[in-house]
């Protein structure tokens, strides 16, 4: 159970003046049951790449592979793909259109061919997941906050009961508060439905603390692949290209330089705080 | 999926055509119309071949492109050839069945309407090709500026037109995106029956207008930040100003608009 990405490249508007080369020849394993995050400047072809994950853009060369098989054979069935590797794109609460909020988490269950009743069990333990009260669940997704609307667009997604979730930028344009709560959610969701997620970010601090592995993307080609110390050893050639790495990483680095023995692979606050302690034990 | 739409399209190359002012690239096309409907008999289709070729060369456009804008009047373009091979009365009868009859008139007719329908988009495009959309608009404002003076608002007119071109690529990519959002939802918009497909547009059209109202809300109170009143008291960055060039253009089709006229009445 997988998703293989074999030397996949993608052209956007092939022959015209304006050809750009999003993906570069991407070679990629995702294994079950993973936290990833996907890290990259805007434009380096986050967004590109994660939509060839559920099918929704076809590479212009190269094989992508779900649980073995490939996804471009002709009687591959991509609406099934579709609701096993499930998407939410940036800015979700866009895509909102019933009159109620359970109406539209239903959306994907009845796309899915389930009967009304089943589809309706499935929204309402979408929507408790994401800790919707229940007393919004027939009011219009059109009244509500951002925070709240994005939780809706999410509970959408996960209402498809998806085996892979797979956010792009799910905490953008929300304050600090919306965006812990929404990082939480996902985290929990990892760990207790074992689900895989892939979360696409440019924030470090929020990738840092939460993922096991990180994919840092450079104009079309993977860069980095490796767990947050692994990745972030490489402060200073995130920095030439535009990212950076998390804040504590710098103090680490620094009160190295000063002499002590500071763990300079510790990305989180946490681990830092252990690593300080142990130098004046 | 919707990037073959070519409406203000433009097509950046460095020619001497992309350079004009946008009023002569205006009067330009619409000379050109007036010579599509106006020439008859073969000299005068050769005059207005010859000068699309000429320009086409000039404007350094790929031929590809042009033939673009073609696809979206395939069907108007085959009804009107068929309206004017059947339904064209003459002497020369070639064919005769049932209660169609086609006359040596009615080929004739047919071919040259196909011609200027053909010679029509494309000639036009080569203007939307070469001009940004916001010269468009800023060469529109600057020539119907003598109607403000019987109370034409111009000037909210010609905004109005450069807001919407602006917003077509933006609503196309959102479209874009809701679409895909919506598949990645499980939603269809390609099989099913007429009605099922009409149905399945709800979830892709009330979230495009839902965001089209609300950016079309922002930038109103961005302008009005930036104390927007309209056109009185108005001045420009690049104000139009003709040169040499585009003198010379318009001398240039003065003599083709006249070969054309000269043409049709003496041959």
């Amino acid at each position: 159970m997988s998703i293989i990405l074999d030397k996949v490249n993608y052209v956007y508007s092939t022959g015209s003046a304006y050809e750009i080369q999003a993906l570069k020849n991407i070679n990629l394993q995702i294994e079950d049951g993973q936290f990833i995050g996907i890290i990259g400047h805007t434009g380096s072809g986050k967004s590109t790449l994660i939509q060839h994950m559920n099918g929704l853009m076809k590479a212009t060369s190269g094989g992508i592979y779900f649980n073995g098989r490939d996804i471009y054979e002709e009687d591959y069935d991509k609406k099934e793909l579709r609701t096993r590797v499930g998407l939410v794109f940036q800015y979700p609460e866009h895509q909102l259109f019933e009159t109620t909020i359970f109406d539209d988490v239903c959306f994907g269950p009845m796309n899915q061919g389930l009967s009304k009743d089943e589809a309706g069990l499935r929204a309402f333990e979408a929507l408790k997941m994401v800790g919707m009260p229940e007393s919004l669940y027939y009011q219009s997704p059109f009244e509500l906050s951002g925070g709240q609307k994005r939780r809706v667009a999410i509970a959408g997604v996960l209402a498809m009961k998806p085996e892979v979730l797979i956010l792009d930028e799910p905490t953008a344009g929300l304050d600090p508060k919306g965006r812990d709560e929404i990082l939480d959610l996902i985290a929990d969701m990892h760990k207790k439905k074992k689900m895989t997620v892939i979360l696409v970010s440019h924030s470090m601090e929020d990738v840092a603390k939460y993922v096991q592995r990180i994919i840092v993307m450079n104009s079309g080609e993977i860069i980095y692949d490796g767990t947050p110390g692994e990745v972030f050893r490489h402060y200073r050639e995130l920095e030439t290209i535009g990212l950076a790495a998390p804040q504590v990483t710098y103090l680490m680095h620094e009160l190295k330089e000063f002499g002590l023995d500071a763990d300079t692979d510790a990305t989180t606050i946490e681990e830092a705080k252990k690593s300080i302690l142990k130098m004046f034990r | 999926m919707l990037r073959d739409i070519t409406i203000g399209q433009y097509y950046p190359a460095d020619s001497i055509v992309h350079k004009l002012d946008p009023r002569v690239k205006l009067m330009a096309a619409l000379i050109y119309i007036i010579s599509l409907f106006t020439f008859r008999g073969v000299a005068g289709f050769i005059l207005a071949s010859l000068f699309l070729v000429f320009m086409i060369r000039l404007s350094k456009v790929p031929f590809s492109y042009m033939v673009k804008g073609l696809k979206a009047i395939v069907i108007l373009m085959v009804i009107t050839a068929a309206f004017n091979l059947f339904l064209t009365p003459g002497d020369q009868v070639l064919v005769h069945f049932w209660i169609f009859t086609i006359t040596m008139e009615g080929v004739k007719n047919a071919a040259f309407m196909l011609v200027r329908l053909i010679y029509l988009i494309v000639g036009t495009s080569i203007m939307t090709l070469t001009t940004t959309p916001n010269q468009l608009t800023d060469g529109l404002e600057k020539s119907l500026m003598p109607l403000s003076k019987i109370k034409v608002p111009v000037h909210a007119i010609a905004m109005m037109m450069s807001i919407a071109l602006r917003f077509i690529p933006i609503l196309i990519e959102e479209t874009d995106i809701i679409m895909k959002a919506q598949m990645a939802r499980g939603a269809d918009f390609e099989n099913g029956n007429l009605i099922r497909r009409a149905k399945s547009m709800v979830p892709l059209l009330v979230p495009l207008f839902v965001s089209a109202f609300r950016r079309a809300d922002d930038l109103a109170m961005a302008m009005e930040a930036r104390c927007y009143v309209g056109g009185s008291g108005r001045t420009k960055m690049k104000p139009l100003r003709y040169k040499k060039r585009d003198y010379l253009a318009y001398l240039i089709l003065i003599v083709y608009l006249a070969g054309i006229i000269l043409l049709r009445v003496f041959l």
